[in-house]
């Protein structure tokens, strides 16, 4: 079974249809890239996988884990191990980081039957995740991203992936905004948490995120529409050719 | 940076509503003692009540908030004697935990067998009385502070208290002395069949360099309407520091209107915080003069209400001396078809160069039934000022909520987590931790799973 199924999704926003039938399948343990062009619907993808109610989904099926992932609101699928770091992760002032994640964690386990974690566990926990993504504790007293710099935002969101631990982690343009040295750091912080079963779509407008999150697949999305796939070369070739290479018009590849 | 001034208010002269049963009154003020020393002072309070009448929607001052029902309830003085369900009462709300001079009041009436006042305080000299008792024992001092910054003239309220004046709290502190407790001011008011009124009076005078923190809490119970009219007076003499709370946590049934008078020196520092949770209708107003150069004031406010509760802040900070900052910050949750309302009066002095002013009205709306009206009043006639004001009426923000849950947490406690951030901003100014914690305990209480937000944001 998969870990991620998506049939031919169409969706769209206030009448407008954005996503024009994407087919996508991701298994256990890979990492998956998705490059396009502004306006091609890779934020609003990734909302929809997230569940935000202003996205309308008028066609096609996603399957999470073998679940109908459609029906589920968002704090359900949260808890069945989906994780989407934001492109732009909103303030929440006066909610500490440290009771948010508290939170999180403990609605997880509630939902999984298991003992919510105690606050001696969850410090260690806290410890252990931080150096991932090279924060200190002062970051759990703060309100959750409230003053943050865009790129301790992005680092924020690794984090918070961190400890949740999901399943199928969901980046939304996570290297928007940052500079090299950041993006090294939540690369970094991202591979570590590759493993067997973590499943992750990486959603990217820029080829560089991907020398340091190396992906096995990699999707060019155009129009709605998934137009080609490949290995991790596609990336680079794409970076030389442009968008318009995949395009109704673009030249035939020799290779294809 | 200059703004415009806007309008100014004079005494009313619209027309009143007369009071419907004004024997009320009337037998209410015939019965107090003639010889008292201070029945001068309640008879000229009684001129100007029978000249004012209460307030109509037509006075500006009042044009939100309705009071008819004041006006046409036939309140009688409360009975004195405490009832089983009144000292109950005592126990729940005095402050227990914290060492401070507990002071309560049943009725309107001190009741020394339910007070508590340490010994450390008063050997400084500090004197913390009965009203009653100090006009009894020692009226000049009182006499030469009672009254004076209580606006008689003009709020109707305000003169009907001092025309029942009859018993409350004095607290008079020293010259640069440092209280070492806070004073807990208790009133409960209980009205088990008829509707009865209570008049309490308080007046505060912090000597030059002194420092104290009083806390007044209202309480009520009973089926019957009460009113509890109070009218407070504080006198921060040059360089005393006060910090003044104030939780209104009456029942359904209970009409609360209440007059905070603040009259700073220089290099004082006031700090009011006023928590208003209860009560069908609130009227708080709160004038403060900053009448010395260097003064610091803080008002925070924060109201939770549902239901029909109608509660209003009418504040009225005037700047008379250069070189003061003020600030107020000033929020609502309403819920259900409650309503708020905000008036922030700020008036600069031409001398009062260098003022600084902030005011800040924020308020959530949890249902479309609630509604707020916030409505900022400047009238600045120096041309060296900072002054600004905002106010943000709305809802919980979407985007919030769906971070929230993004990450596993249920609607239900997202939802309450927002509305407990946004209340807890001014909680958390509260100095008193076991009143803080009470404050948070009663705010989590009307949060649908807010028993789940426990253990401190």
């Amino acid at each position: 079974m998969a870990l991620l199924e998506i049939r031919n999704l169409h969706a769209g926003i206030d009448g407008h249809e954005i996503i024009k039938g994407l087919d996508l399948v991701v298994n256990e343990g890979e990492v998956h890239s998705i490059m396009g062009p502004n306006g091609s619907g890779k934020s609003t993808l990734a909302r929809v996988l997230a569940g935000e109610a202003c996205y309308e989904v008028t066609e096609g099926q996603v399957l999470y884990k073998g679940k109908d992932l459609l029906e589920m609101d968002p704090d359900v699928r949260a808890c069945e191990g989906l994780f989407m770091a934001f492109q732009y992760p909103v303030e929440v002032p006066g909610v500490s980081t440290k009771y948010f994640l508290k939170a999180a964690i403990n609605a997880r386990r509630k939902y999984r039957g298991e003992d919510e974690l105690d606050a001696v566990d969850f410090l260690d926990l806290v410890k252990s995740k931080l150096d991932l993504v090279h924060m200190s504790d002062s970051l759990l007293d703060r309100a959750v991203n409230e003053g943050f710099s865009g790129g301790e935002k992005k680092r924020a969101e690794i984090f918070q992936m961190a400890m949740l631990e999901p399943e199928l982690c969901v980046l939304d343009e996570t290297d928007s905004g940052l500079d090299i040295d950041a993006l090294k750091v939540v690369a970094e912080g991202v591979n570590k948490l590759r493993n067997a079963q973590r499943g992750f779509v990486v959603i990217t407008h820029y080829q560089r995120l991907l020398n340091y999150i190396v992906p096995d697949v990699v999707h060019v999305l155009l129009d709605g529409r998934i137009v080609k796939s490949g290995g991790k070369e596609l990336a680079l070739e794409l970076e030389e050719g442009g968008y318009g290479l995949f395009g109704e018009n673009a030249p035939q590849p020799v290779n294809a | 940076m200059t703004t415009m001034t806007t309008m100014t208010t004079t005494p009313s002269t619209t027309p009143r509503t007369p009071a419907a049963t004004p024997d009320v009154f009337a037998a209410a003020f015939e019965a107090l003692d003639a010889d008292s020393p201070v029945h001068g002072l309640r008879e000229r309070g009684y001129e100007h009540f029978q000249a004012l009448g209460f307030p109509t929607l037509r006075n500006e001052e009042w044009r939100y908030t309705n009071v008819r029902s004041i006006a046409r309830t036939a309140f009688i003085p409360a009975h004195a004697e405490p009832t089983d369900a009144a000292i109950a009462l005592v126990k729940r709300h005095m402050l227990r935990d914290t060492p401070a001079h507990k002071v309560v009041f049943i009725n309107g009436r001190h009741r020394p067998e339910l007070s508590e006042i340490g010994e450390d305080d008063l050997r400084s000299g500090v004197r913390l009385e009965s009203l009653a008792t100090a006009v009894r024992e020692d009226c000049s001092t009182l006499r030469s502070w009672l009254g004076q910054h209580a606006d008689m003239q003009r709020d109707a309220f305000a003169a009907l208290n001092t025309a029942l004046l009859a018993d409350g709290a004095f607290l008079y502190v020293p010259r640069d002395v440092s209280m070492t407790r806070p004073v807990h001011l208790l009133f409960i008011a209980t009205a088990p069949d008829e509707p009865a009124m209570t008049h309490p009076r308080i007046l505060i005078v912090a000597e030059a360099g002194s420092r104290a923190t009083i806390v007044e809490t209202y309480v009520s119970e009973g089926a019957a309407a009460s009113l509890t009219n109070t009218v407070t007076e504080i006198v921060a003499r040059d360089g005393a520091n006060v910090d003044h709370y104030k939780v209104v946590r009456e029942g359904p049934a209970a009409f609360h209107v209440s007059s905070l008078n603040i009259h700073q020196a220089k290099d004082t520092n006031v700090a009011s915080h006023c928590f208003s949770i209860g009560g069908r209708l609130v009227r708080n107003n709160l004038n403060a003069a900053l009448d010395g150069t260097g003064c610091h004031s803080t008002f925070n406010g924060l109201v939770v209400a549902r239901g029909e509760q109608h509660v209003d802040n009418h504040l009225s900070i005037e700047h008379l001396k250069p070189n003061c900052n003020s600030w107020e910050y000033y929020k609502t949750i309403l819920d259900e078809k409650a309503r708020g309302v905000f008036t922030g009066r700020i008036y600069v002095a031409q001398d009062a160069q260098k003022t600084d002013a902030k005011q800040t009205s924020m308020n959530l709306l949890l249902s479309d039934g609630a509604e707020v009206t916030a409505k900022p009043q400047l009238e600045i006639f120096a041309n060296d000022v900072k002054c600004t004001h905002g106010a943000t009426i709305g809802q919980i923000d979407d985007d919030q909520l769906f971070y929230l849950r993004s990450r596993g947490i249920d609607p239900v406690v997202a939802r309450s987590l927002l509305v407990y951030a946004f209340a807890n901003e001014t909680i958390r100014e509260v100095r008193i931790d076991e009143l803080r914690a009470r404050l948070e305990d009663v705010v989590l209480g009307r949060l649908p799973q807010g028993r789940e937000l426990q253990g401190g944001l």
